[in-house]
């Protein structure tokens, strides 16, 4: 049987628009510099790398080979995991079955982007199918534009509701540091920001970054010799249903979310994650995700999120805190937004979240979203697995 | 004791070099049901998918997406990775180990054919934006100055290299899955055109379409599928320094350390000896020579001594890409799991014209990523 495994160290950059003092490779550096120095632990402790971004978005071919400088992967092994919006969740996932297959000890995992170099749009495009799909659903945003309009028909949710998700998110984030957008905002200001895409708006909506994440996975023979506390990795699940955005069902919900989830809680015994679970990291990349998405994943019944998002049980002193670090609304560099999830659960378990620490953490839920509608889900664990 | 990995079903389309009728996920989809076909099971078998793909040569962001469906990841655990098939191979065999999953398929494919006008621009954007770029580097050109620096280092002539094509090529003769299988001589590789000196075109793998599809299962489900099942003994894997300046393009010191991983995985002393037959990333005429010497088959500088022995000949002490290796049709990204495909139905005595010899027991396949051989990724199978 594979061993257990667990992240016993993080390191995030100082996540911005643009990010003209580094370049890439300089970018990388600062993350893995950091999660180095949290584990203390030196480069020369690291088995292996594995790194992740979206090729196109900053044109750079063969980017494990290109990073080494940055990585600190010379003549070590080093590959390259990519899925799209996933990637950082497919990394994180990569790191812990590597270090659970006892191929590696110490595995130094990176996720990272320079969206600023890029035209955004203009490379998630190419994602399309050219004949079947480009024409009509290219982009990112007319998916969750149709998502969001299907779920407010379908149980009377309002943008006001959504809105309400953006508050919640954009207060947390005054308490990360490493936030890219640290700004609170009001429900007016949500509701009469600039229509995007009909019914999104700008504050609905996630930024773009500049932003790199590194997080260091241990397998169970030295984990706890190198932190107190490791994050250890209970189960991870994922479903990339779709290939093509007109295979994409309508008023079904997140067929990937929900199937991944039914997985994860079947696997793990968790009959009841709103109970059970203390915090949750939602990649949330716009502000109605955060409502029928925790339908999905089964933290309460169709239609029923809004109210609980109401009632307060996702804040911060809530049942069940969901997005304590602000979240993707206010971080996204696309190729480090799913680890910087996983990063920040691991944070929450070790107690080191600082002004967005969640008192006793002993579960917490990261997920993954790209792609064509796809969704990863990992549970992380104070307690060593059995 | 670690647990084993074996390959249970193998499925390969033909390298051609413009496969019109399909596109890249039906060339996936060929490649699945093939293998699926030869481990006699069903999707039902499998429980998570793995596809190699690279942005770049598909032209597509997210170049997994469209192989999601058609390697019937459609409802699996499933993931992608990006560089060739030989480190989607690793992930794959990672996953199983980790005790997660007990059966996995992984594909890798290129259709090269839609990228061939500006193979150039997909490999100058592997360079340094800001100084190599702009020079108009590729990796033809890269490949150039390692033949070069390799060649004035260890006194190789442009001759000994060209002999590599004359046994490649020859050697795809009896290859059905091959794109280009020529009976040459020296001198028509000599005559050949220029591209970047000193490479002319019969030492440059051709770019080709082709997909291939691995279903690997662990040591309690290997039983269940029809053919034997090939081990993965051992494995290695290690990237050089990025700036080709940074590198001594003559040294291969990554591929030796990935060998020497993957050998001390596989209990292997003496891979002259112990290994049957292997099948080596041949992208270019001189690499096959270069890369010899870094698996350690002989000593530095000396590769091109032992092809000349015959000892890498198809009846030699130690075939070398019988199959007619890359130089005989170059799916990118999908080149280095062809390389394992061939050596596992080696082992297995299902690689019909091209097998060596009855009774293989040993077989390593080699996959290269980046420019000029940065990383390379080595796999030794075997038969028990």
């Amino acid at each position: 049987m594979g061993k257990r495994a667990a992240i016993v160290g993080t390191g995030q950059t100082d996540h911005k628009s643009i990010r003209r003092d580094v370049n890439g490779q300089e970018l990388i550096h600062e993350a893995v510099t950091r999660a180095l120095e949290d584990a203390e632990m030196t480069i020369d402790d690291i088995d292996g790398v594995v790194i992740g971004n979206m090729d196109h978005f900053e044109g750079i071919n063969y980017v494990d080979c290109w990073s080494i400088d940055g990585s600190g992967g010379y003549l070590k092994p080093v590959m390259k995991l990519c899925t799209g919006g996933t990637t950082g969740t497919t990394l994180a996932i990569g790191g812990y079955n590597m270090v659970a297959s006892g191929m590696f000890e110490k595995l130094l995992v990176i996720g990272w982007e320079k969206n600023s170099e890029s035209d955004t749009t203009g490379a998630i495009v190419t994602a399309t199918d050219p004949i079947l799909d480009r024409g009509v659903m290219a982009g990112a945003l007319a998916g969750l534009a149709i998502e969001a309009s299907e779920y407010a028909a379908a149980y009377g949710v309002t943008p006001r509701d959504a809105a309400r998700v953006s508050v919640r998110d954009r207060g947390n984030a005054c308490n990360n540091p490493h936030a890219h957008l640290q700004k609170a905002v009001t429900l007016e200001e949500v509701l009469n920001s600039p229509l995007i895409s009909d019914p999104l708006r700008l504050l609905d909506m996630c930024p773009r970054t500049d932003g790199a994440c590194a997080v260091i996975y241990a397998g169970e023979s030295c984990a706890e010799k190198i932190c107190p506390q490791p994050a250890w990795v209970v189960a991870a699940t994922n479903r990339h249903t779709y290939s093509r955005f007109s295979d994409i069902k309508g008023q079904t919900g997140m067929v990937s979310l929900s199937r991944a989830a039914e997985e994860l809680w079947q696997k793990t015994g968790i009959r009841e994650p709103l109970k059970e679970i203390d915090v949750v990291e939602l990649y949330q990349p716009y502000s109605w995700g955060g409502l029928k998405w925790m339908e999905d994943l089964s933290f309460c019944g169709r239609g029923e999120a809004p109210k609980l998002v109401w009632d307060g049980v996702t804040d911060m002193e809530g049942e069940c805190p969901f997005n304590p670090s602000g979240g993707v609304i206010s971080t996204n560099p696309i190729g480090a937004t799913g680890l910087i999830r996983c990063a920040e659960i691991a944070l929450q378990i070790q107690g080191k979240a600082g002004k967005h620490q969640v008192p006793d953490v002993r579960l917490g839920l990261a997920t993954g979203f790209g792609g064509c509608f796809w969704s990863d889900c990992i549970l992380y664990s104070k307690k060593k697995p059995e | 004791m670690m647990e084993r990995v074996a390959i249970v079903g193998i499925g390969c389309t033909t390298i051609e070099a413009a496969k019109r009728t399909q596109n890249y996920p039906e060339l996936v989809y060929e490649a699945v049901k093939a293998a699926l076909e030869d481990a006699g099971a069903g999707m039902d078998a499998v429980d998570n998918v793995v596809n190699t793909t690279n942005d770049f040569w598909d032209g597509r962001t997210i170049s997994c997406m469209p192989v999601g469906g058609v390697s019937g990841g459609a409802d699996k655990n499933i993931s992608g990775v990006e560089g060739d098939g030989t480190f989607g191979t690793f992930y794959m065999m990672c996953r199983i180990l980790s005790g997660n999953y007990g059966t996995g398929l992984v594909t890798a494919h290129s259709k090269g054919s839609e990228g061939k006008e500006v193979a150039p621009l997909i490999t100058n954007s592997a360079f340094d934006p800001i100084h190599a770029r702009s020079l108009g580097a590729d990796m033809v050109t890269a490949c150039a100055l390692q033949a070069r620096k390799y060649m004035t280092t260890y006194g190789i002539t442009e001759e000994e290299c060209a002999l590599v094509s004359v046994k490649n090529l020859g050697n795809a003769l009896d290859n059905p899955r091959a794109q280009r299988a020529m009976k040459l001589t020296v001198a028509d590789v000599m005559n050949s055109d220029m591209i970047a000196s000193p490479l002319k075109k019969l030492d440059i793998s051709p770019i080709s379409d082709g997909a291939v599809c691995l279903i690997l299962s662990d040591e309690r489900n290997a039983g269940r599928f029809r053919p034997p099942p090939v081990w993965l003994k051992g494995v290695g894997f290690c990237c050089d320094a990025y700036q080709l300046g940074d590198r001594n393009l003559a040294d291969c010191k990554p591929l030796e350390m990935a060998a020497s991983k993957a050998y001390r995985m596989a209990g292997i002393r003496d891979p002259r000896k112990e290994i049957d037959v292997a099948e080596v990333y041949d992208a270019f005429s001189y690499q096959e020579l270069l890369w010899t010497e870094g698996l350690g088959f002989c000593e530095r500088g000396e590769g091109a001594k032992l092809l000349a022995s015959g000892a890498t000949q198809r009846e030699g002490e130690i075939p070398v890409n019988p199959s007619g290796g890359l130089l005989a049709g170059h799916p990118v990204i999908a080149g280095g799991m062809y390389r394992i495909a061939e050596a596992a139905l080696q082992i297995r005595g299902d690689a019909g014209g091209v097998q060596v010899k009855d009774r293989v027991k040993t077989a390593l396949a080699h996959g290269v990523n980046g420019l000029a051989g940065q990383s390379h990724c080595v796999w030794i199978l075997g038969n028990d």
